[in-house]
């Protein structure tokens, strides 16, 4: 079980992006993390796969565990080889390499296995055995969000941190993007599902979490948050009574000009 | 013609030199994004390190004992370059591109006066069989030590170019260069990719000072050889390492027509035009390609 405890992290020594957050992630299930922009769920998954560093962040109290051992003190390379990984927002694939390239990179912690690693991923995604010799720059979006995903794949991670998969997607992709990560999950792999899109990641995840201000608000069965009232209103986009709500229902105030504060 | 197939031979002979030299180069930059100017204290090492080793393998018959003493002396570099990054520049990882650049320049002058002692004021012989014995290929009078040069060069360019091809290693090294943030989540560790950078950039270029040493010898100002390598780099694109062989041979080309020619079509000139060819093409290139002919053309906001 991967279980974050209180973790508390800081940008640029003075910045503190998140506040305190647990979260617990466990083993064959798929977890969703659902936070408006700025929320930190970026800044967690960087704080479990070791990414803080690069940014200048640093976990500041709290802990990461990994069945029971702390890992928020070891780099990227170790926490990759005991079987984390993430795949970052926007794809982030190697441009300037192959797609088979881009797949052998990513088992660089797991050479040995190389084989069936790429045979699986094939499996999993077909388009990108007919693509593997091409540039993956030149790769469609919905292609790269599955080149990235596959490259991740590659070392045979145990635990998969997914950063925004849906990101800029057409809805089609984005249901064969969801299909897939209930195939790679069935396929043993856990999955902490990180989304904008809200009503995708809970309708295939076991336990929802909504993050704000660096803070988790509230931590529910996916069932339970679907049928929130408020997650309903923020997050889905539906009114009470399931219609779209109209900015002229919502009660507002003026606000009052003050001089001193 | 022949005077034209010699300079052409002669030039691809020295252009391997500047080839080698500019691979070095260009490997680092593609790890860092810092131009390290220790390549040519590198090249002072490794010339020197293969002299004593050439005197201390004489017993193996020609020219074997001179082709170990390169493979040893390279090594040798290897690992004085590794021994460098871990020691002077790892520390200094995320720091200012420039600071470290000077930082590099400081270990070239520490190298060579290091060197210099062991040089002496006298020429030091590298100890290479050939000296400037040529052969006669068809009627064209090629120099030995070219023919030696320029096919190490393409061997070891061909090599070079397997290991980032097909390696483990080198596949994370073009990753890494590519996108580092990235990399690490790939598990690689950026500190291997930038020692094993360097160990390279190191090995090349005691390669290079030793075929640049073959014929006339070591002196002290064989490091100057170095400052060709910077055009070389310039022409072909700071991060493209096979924009770094073609500008290599190109400079070494260019070098040669025009010491053979220019006096008879443009004595105007004066002599010794051909020392300043070189940064001439790579003004004019710089013209019309500012990120050289292969590198990536970077688009900045300001």
């Amino acid at each position: 079980m991967l279980a974050v405890r209180n973790l508390e992290v800081v940008y640029d020594d003075v910045i503190l992006v998140l506040r305190g957050v647990s979260l617990e992630v466990p083993e064959g299930k798929i977890v969703a993390l659902l936070g408006a922009n700025g929320a930190g769920k970026t800044t967690l998954l960087r704080a479990i796969s070791g990414l803080l560093g690069v940014h200048e962040g640093e976990v500041t109290k709290g802990s990461i565990t990994l069945d029971d051992e702390p890992i928020h003190r070891s780099n990227a390379a170790r926490i990759v080889a005991r079987g984390i990984k993430q795949v970052q927002e926007g794809r982030q694939i190697f441009a300037e390499l192959t797609v088979e390239e881009n797949l052998r990179v990513g088992a660089h912690t797991n050479i040995k296995h190389l084989k069936e690693n790429l045979a699986r991923v094939y499996g999993l995604f077909p388009v990108l055995r007919d693509r593997r010799k091409r540039t993956a720059g030149y790769l469609s979006g919905g292609e790269q969000q599955m080149l990235a995903m596959g490259r991740a794949l590659m070392s045979d991670p145990s635990y998969l941190l997914l950063d925004e998969p849906s990101l800029g997607l057409a809805p089609l992709l984005v249901q064969q993007i969801r299909d897939l990560i209930v195939q790679i999950n069935e396929q043993g792999t856990t999955v902490l599902l990180v989304e904008q899109n809200a009503t995708m990641a809970l309708s295939i995840a076991e336990h929802g979490y909504v993050m704000e201000n660096g803070k988790i608000v509230m931590d529910k069965p996916a069932r339970e948050l679907l049928a929130d009232e408020d997650i309903r209103e923020f997050y889905l986009g539906l009114g009470a009574e399931g219609a779209v709500k109209s900015f002229r229902d919502v009660k507002h105030y003026k606000r009052r000009k003050r001089w001193l504060s | 013609m022949t005077t034209f197939l010699q300079a052409v031979a002669g030039g691809l002979g020295q252009g391997s030199v500047y080839a080698l030299l500019a691979l070095g180069f260009v490997i680092i930059y593609k790890s860092m994004r810092v131009v390290s100017f220790a390549q040519p204290a590198f090249m002072l090492a490794g010339a020197l390190a293969v002299s004593f080793l050439a005197e201390a393998l004489l017993g193996i018959p020609s020219p074997w004992g001179f082709f170990l003493a390169l493979v040893l002396g390279a090594v040798g570099v290897a690992l004085l370059g590794l021994g460098i990054e871990r020691t002077v520049i790892r520390p200094m990882v995320g720091k200012p591109v420039f600071v470290i650049a000077i930082i590099t320049l400081g270990i070239d002058i520490v190298v060579r006066l290091v060197a210099n002692i062991f040089i002496g004021l006298d020429v030091r012989p590298v100890g290479d069989p050939w000296g400037l014995n040529s052969i006669n290929l068809g009627g064209v009078q090629v120099q030995e030590r070219h023919i030696v040069m320029l096919v190490t060069t393409v061997l070891l360019v061909a090599v070079l170019f397997s290991f980032f091809k097909y390696s483990r290693l080198g596949l994370a090294m073009r990753a890494a260069s590519f996108n580092q943030e990235t990399a690490l989540a790939q598990g690689i560790s950026v500190g291997t990719v930038f020692a094993t950078s360097w160990a390279m950039a190191g090995a090349l270029a005691a390669v290079a000072g030793t075929f640049q040493a073959t014929g006339a010898g070591i002196d002290q100002n064989l490091w100057i050889i170095g400052l060709k390598a910077l055009p070389a780099i310039i022409l072909g694109g700071l991060d493209s390492l096979g924009g770094a062989v073609i500008g290599g041979f190109t400079v070494g080309l260019v070098e040669s027509l025009v010491a053979t020619y220019q006096g008879d079509f443009a004595p105007w000139l004066g002599q010794n035009f051909s020392v300043v060819s070189a940064y001439v093409v790579m003004l004019l290139v710089l013209l019309v390609r500012p990120y050289g002919l292969f590198g990536t053309k970077e688009v900045e906001r300001v």
